[in-house]
This record gives structure tokens, sequence and C-alpha cells, in this order.
């Protein structure tokens, strides 16, 4: 039992003990990798494509070391800007790939279920990079190892998600992932980037950034876009800032020890200040990366594992 | 011109009451007799073999993807896939490539389906030129051409002064104005219904008070202006509540649905399914039963089967990306009849919602078993059972968010003037 499926789309639906195993396991590999040691018999002759519609730095990046530490071959195929980036060449995508015996498929896309749909059409196990406003499932996975590592649980502990909670497929991966694992989840931001009946998905809703960081463990900061406030969900940057920016006169109100997380890029002086994220004892941010490399190899491990099984 | 004799069946015909075991008699075309006992006419005989023989069915809202769509559909496949559903007469919607914005567009349509031979087509005119919601269109000489009514079909007439001037100016001819209820501006970008589904999915939402909304507006100015509204495919009940209000207080409003919204529930849409993205989006149960409610009740007049074709290319997408719409034709008849075979609906209140009711919306004679009538028909078993299957539906599209629905009631034949053009 490691994951049922062969694919890694969502966190909604895994149960507590796959999470587990997916951290142990990704535990291991934060050691091996701070020990300067390799595994690149793992994937040897396998085939790993990052397949982005859409920018991304951090996250391809990380994906791709992931690949090479464990020796597969990897292929960045950046679309963003191209003709590919148009839904209607997605499943013509899906067919060159296959021809290209690709085994494993990376994907970010702008559209929520689009890795779900190129995953019926391609051969190789498919992992969700982060799709539309859906969910980022190994963005969950790495902040949830390094709040384990900080915190030794994730059970018990009170989790503040704050922002832009509307348009983040971070915001619902950790909502089910930390729900799951049994941590309290809050949602602070303006009720218009608050999706509706957020309170089904198993959290506590605020408005009030100081009623809401109030005795939290766990502070995480959602990037805001510019472009809500050119499409009027909310008035300025500045009055963000003011009400739902994340500064020190606001995480006092959180627990005195409280993490705060951040899954980049940061929009300084607008959801979070500057002090606060270069904050050395309370700012995990830059943990998050290590952990996301760690996460993704074991993520890449397990499905190789599941592939073989198959094959 | 044919004559026919049609035994042993039960006929139902809800515009005249009628419900009884007997048969019925074509001659020319035309209805000429029916009843309990018949004689033996000198006629070809047909044994209906106890099925029911009632009205063909008239479908007030499809798209037949004529002119400007036909790779996805064309009166003469919409017509094949209309007689499978036992449908003979349909309303074809007017937001096609051109609009039917123009007289001559009418009569092609009209002419269009009399080709079919199996299928009358009743135009719908557009309300504004080109259904883009700007200008108003010739709605006098569309009505003399032969417009059932007038709409933009798809897309909502946003403008509050518009839709003023529209059930005004139509109120001259006696014509009615077909409203697609959704505000558009709340449901711009939007791919399923608000609630904790899209939250889920990420998807973008349309709360449901974008229909409600609307539906209060639009009433608001038929009472102004003492013009008719029929609003297509309800799919609410807080819009059921206030048409049902504004029909007490003897407002001409009226509406109709489609099976989509009795039969599915947002959950349809499950992992991005595309073919269960519809225009409305499928709404949560509490709506699902009180779209019910109101076909039982009588707050909503008809049944249409919303036909609204799409190929593959259209619906192979991101979910966000895909193209809106189901088919319906096919199923039209037999999803509803889950809902008489599960006792929500009396049979022959259900086969009214499908025949007279929404002829008299569109003002045809068709829809009915009087004497005289054009010998429009459906021969039906009610028990006979099926599977929707996507792929191998009649006519062209496929696009059904039905696919695998077990069902049981199926058309045996359809007759169209007398003759048999399906079973």
């Amino acid at each position: 039992m490691l994951t049922p499926t062969r694919h890694l789309l969502q966190i909604e639906g895994m149960h507590p003990p796959e999470i587990g195993t997916l951290l142990d396991l990704a535990e291991s590999y934060v050691l091996l990798n701070r020990s300067g040691k390799t595994q690149r018999d793992l994937l040897r002759g396998r085939t790993l494509i990052n397949l982005f519609f859409e920018d991304s730095t951090r996250t391809r990046t990380s994906f791709e070391l992931a690949g090479k530490r464990l020796g597969a071959d990897v292929i960045n195929m950046a679309v963003a800007n191209s003709s590919v980036n148009k839904g209607e060449t997605l499943l013509d995508t899906a067919a060159t790939l296959n021809a290209m015996h690709c085994d494993l498929l990376v994907v970010r896309h702008g559209q929520s279920g689009a890795p779900a749909l190129l995953a019926q059409k391609v051969d190789a196990a498919v992992i969700n990079a982060g799709d539309g406003t859906h969910e980022h499932p190994t963005q969950a996975l790495l902040d949830a190892l390094t709040i384990r590592r900080r915190r030794g649980r994730l059970e018990g502990l009170t989790v503040a998600i704050c922002g832009d909670v509307l348009h983040s497929r971070v915001a619902r991966s950790n909502i089910h992932l930390l729900t799951a694992m049994g941590s309290r989840v809050r949602v602070i931001g303006p009720p218009t980037l608050i999706p509706a009946e957020a309170s089904r998905l198993g959290v506590d809703v605020f408005h009030d950034m100081k009623l809401g960081l109030q005795d939290v463990d766990i502070v995480m900061m959602l990037r805001l876009q510019k472009e809500r406030m050119s499409s009027g969900l909310v008035p300025s940057s500045r009055e963000f800032f003011r009400f739902w920016g994340l500064d020190a006169e606001k995480l006092a109100y959180a627990k005195p020890d409280a993490l705060v997380m951040h899954p980049g890029p940061m929009n300084r002086g607008v959801e979070i200040a500057s002090d606060v994220a270069d904050d050395p004892i309370r700012s995990v941010i830059k943990e998050q990366v290590e952990m996301g490399v760690a996460v993704r190899m074991a993520v890449l491990d397990i499905l190789s594992r599941q592939a073989k099984r198959n094959d | 011109m044919t004559d026919l004799l049609i035994t042993n069946v039960r006929l139902l015909d809800p515009a005249n009451g009628l419900d009884t075991h007997g048969a019925l008699l074509v001659r020319d075309g035309r209805i000429a007799d029916l009843g309990p006992s018949l004689g033996r006419p000198d006629v070809p005989t047909l044994d209906g073999d106890g099925a029911i023989l009632c009205p063909g069915l008239v479908d007030m809202r499809a798209e037949l993807g004529e002119p400007g769509g036909e790779y996805r559909e064309t009166i003469a496949s919409a017509a094949r896939a209309a007689a499978a559903g036992g449908i003979t007469t349909v309303a074809a919607m007017p937001d096609t490539q051109p609009a039917i914005d123009d007289p001559g567009l009418v009569r092609l349509l009209r002419a269009r389906g009399e080709e079919t031979g199996s299928l009358s087509v009743l135009p719908y005119g557009a309300v504004t030129r080109g259904c883009l919601g700007v200008d108003m269109a010739e709605i006098g000489l569309l009505h003399d051409a032969g417009a059932v009514a007038f709409t933009d079909g798809a897309r909502a007439i946003g403008s509050t002064r518009l839709m003023r001037l529209a059930l005004a100016y139509a109120r001259g001819f006696g014509a009615r104005i077909v409203q697609h209820p959704e505000d558009p501006s709340l449901a711009a970008g939007g791919a399923a219904t608000q609630g904790e589904l899209a939250t889920r999915l990420g998807l973008p939402a349309i709360p449901a008070a974008a229909e409600a909304i609307l539906v209060a507006r639009d009433i608001r100015l038929a009472q102004m202006t003492g013009g008719a509204v029929h609003f297509a495919h309800i799919s609410t009940g807080e819009a059921l509540d206030l048409i049902r209000r504004a029909k007490a207080d003897g407002l001409a409003v009226t509406c109709d649905t489609a099976p989509p919204y009795f039969d599915l529930n947002e959950t349809a849409i499950g992992n991005f399914r595309t073919y269960a993205k519809l225009s409305p989006p499928l709404r949560r149960e509490e709506d699902r039963l009180a779209v019910l409610a109101g076909l039982a009740d009588g707050t909503i007049d008809a049944i249409a089967s919303d036909h609204q074709p799409r190929d593959a290319d259209d619906k192979r997408l991101p979910f966000a990306q895909a193209s809106a719409g189901g088919t319906g034709l096919a199923t039209l008849l037999a999803v509803t009849l889950a809902q008489v075979h599960g006792g929500h609906l009396p049979l022959a209140h259900a086969l009214a919602l499908l025949t007279c009711r929404p002829a008299a919306l569109l003002a045809s004679n068709a829809g009915t078993l009087a004497r005289g009538a054009a010998a429009d028909l459906c021969l039906l078993d009610l028990e006979r059972a099926w599977k929707v299957d996507a792929g191998t539906l009649p006519g062209k599209a496929q696009n059904t968010p039905f696919d695998g629905r077990a069902l049981e009631g199926r058309v045996v034949g359809t007759f169209k003037a007398g003759r048999r053009v399906f079973g």
C-alpha cells in the first residue's frame, strides 16, 4: 500500500496512511540530500518530462532536481508562451508524449482538471504540479513535511491559511491534507477572496486577521496576484496589506513560536512584510524549498515503483 | 397520402383528457377517427401490441446546428435523433451563424424541416440583430415569416432597457419573448454552480441566484409592459418561487425546464466530466427537487430537450474551457418517464408537458390526437428498458449528459403525417 492510483492528481481523497508513508519517505530523502549522497540507480533509464503550461521556476526546478538526484532523464518542456498553451492541443500533446515513452509526467496547467484530463490519455504516471485553482499536491506535502519536522506532528495543530484562498490551489491542497491529518485549519481573508462554502471543507472562516491568528501554531501566507486588484476583488494592494498582510503586529496574535510559511514567490509589502518573511527564527520559507525537493523525490520514487509493478 | 389503422393501443391524449384502449385511423396523413371501436376500414393496419399511442412530442427548445454549425449537427441528423425520441415538432434556436434575424432565414428553416419528412421545424426569431443584445431585430417581419416566438437563444438579454422594449414591442404582435435567465455579469466565465463542489474542484462558479435575479427583473418588466415572457430551462427553486407568484398574480409569465435539471444534480460533473457541463449549470440536489415540484404543481409549463449538439473537440478540454451543452432529443421522453415510473409525475401530466402544453406556447396546432389534426404520433412501450450510450445515439452529436443512464420506456414507432419515420 503506497498510493492507490498510478498518478498524483490531488490530495483530496488521499488517506492519512498514504500521506504518512509519503512524508516518511520524504524524510529519508531529506537526510540523504543533506548527507550529499545520491541514489542515481533508482530511476535510471526512466524519463521524466516537466510539462509546464504556466511559468514556474521554483516548482519546475525542484522536480528537475528531484528527478536528477534519483537518476532519471529529465526533460523540460516549457510551453507557457508557445502555441501549445491552448486547451485544444492538450490531447495532441498527450499523444506526442505517449510516442516518446515518457514514464513520469509532471504537469502544471492554468486550468483546473487539466492534469486529470491528460492522465486519461497518457501512459505515463501524471503528477499534478498545480492546476488552475484546483490543487497543488506536492506543495501541500512539502508544507506538511516542513511543519512535521519542526513540530513533530500535524495532529492537533492550528494552522491559519491567509489571503487569496478563492484562487489558491495551494490552499485547497493544504486544507485537504491538514484536515485529513488532524490539524485544525482556519482560512482568513476578505469575503471576496474566500470561496463559497469554505466551511464545508472543514475549516473555520475568519475575515478579521487578528481574530483569525489568535493562538495559531502555523501562519501560512498565500500569494496575491495583481489581477485580483484589477478585477475589483480587492480595491488596492495597500488596503490589502493593511488588513490582511502579515506584519509583526498581526503575527503577535499568533502563538509566540508560531511558524511563518509562504509557497513563494512572495509579494513583499502586499501579503507579507519583509521583516517577517526574513525572520530567521519564525520564517521557514527557505526550509519549505528544501523540503520540496525531498517530497518530490518521494513522489517520483513511489509512483515509479507503482509503474514497475504494473509493467 | 397516407392511410393507416393502428389497432390495439392505449390512446393517450392529454389535450383532450383521453386515455382509453382502442385504435386510431389515419386518412390522408390526418387523424380521421379514434376510439375504442373503429370497425375494420380497408386500410393498412398496424397492431400496436398494447403500446401507448400519444401525440408526437413537441420540443420547444433545441439547437439544430443549422445554419453554421453543420459539423456538430444538421437538421437532417437532428431529425433522426428526434424521430428516435418520438419528437415530430421542434422549435429551433436562432443564435446560429448567421442568427435567425432575417425573414428569409425563418422560411429557410421551415423548409429545411419539411425536407426531412419527419420533423416540423418551428423557428424562433432573434430578439436582437445577430443575437448580439444591442439592436432589436425585425420582430414584426420575422413574426410574419413564421417565427413562433423570440429569443437570443443561449444569450441572456442583459440590458434592462432592451428587454423592456422587446417585451413591449413583441406584445404588439402577440409574440412571446423567451429569456435565457442568467444574469450575464454574474455568470461570466463561470463553469459550475456555486457551492462546495465548485470550490473543491477549483472551478469558476455561477451563483444559483444569477437565475432568480434575472427572472425577478423580467417579471417586473412583464408587469410594466404587459408583454409575455417565457423563461427557458429553469434550474433553481428560487426562480420557480418567483414564477409561481407571478402566475398567481395573473402575469403573462411561463417557463420550461429540461431533463438534466430534474434528473441530474451538480455531482454529475464529478471529476471534471465535461459532458455534464451545461448552461445553466447543473445545480444542487435541493434545486433538482424544486424543479420536480415545479413540474408536479404546474408552475413549469413544458419540458424541452434543450438539445445542444457539440462535437468531441468542444468537450475534450479542461472543464472551464469546454463548451457547455448536452444533447437531448433522443432522451427527452425516457428521462421524463423516469419521473413517472418514480411516482413523481402522473403519466398524462408528463405527456402534456411534452405535447399540448409546449404546442400552446408556440401557438402550434401540433401535440394532440384531435380528429382532423396531422397524424404526428408516438408509439411508446412504457416498460421497455434501455441504456443511454454516448457514441451510439441516433443523430450526429453524442454529447449526452446521461451517458450510462438506464432508462425505462422506449419509443417503438414515430409517425409524421401518418407515415412511419421511426421504428
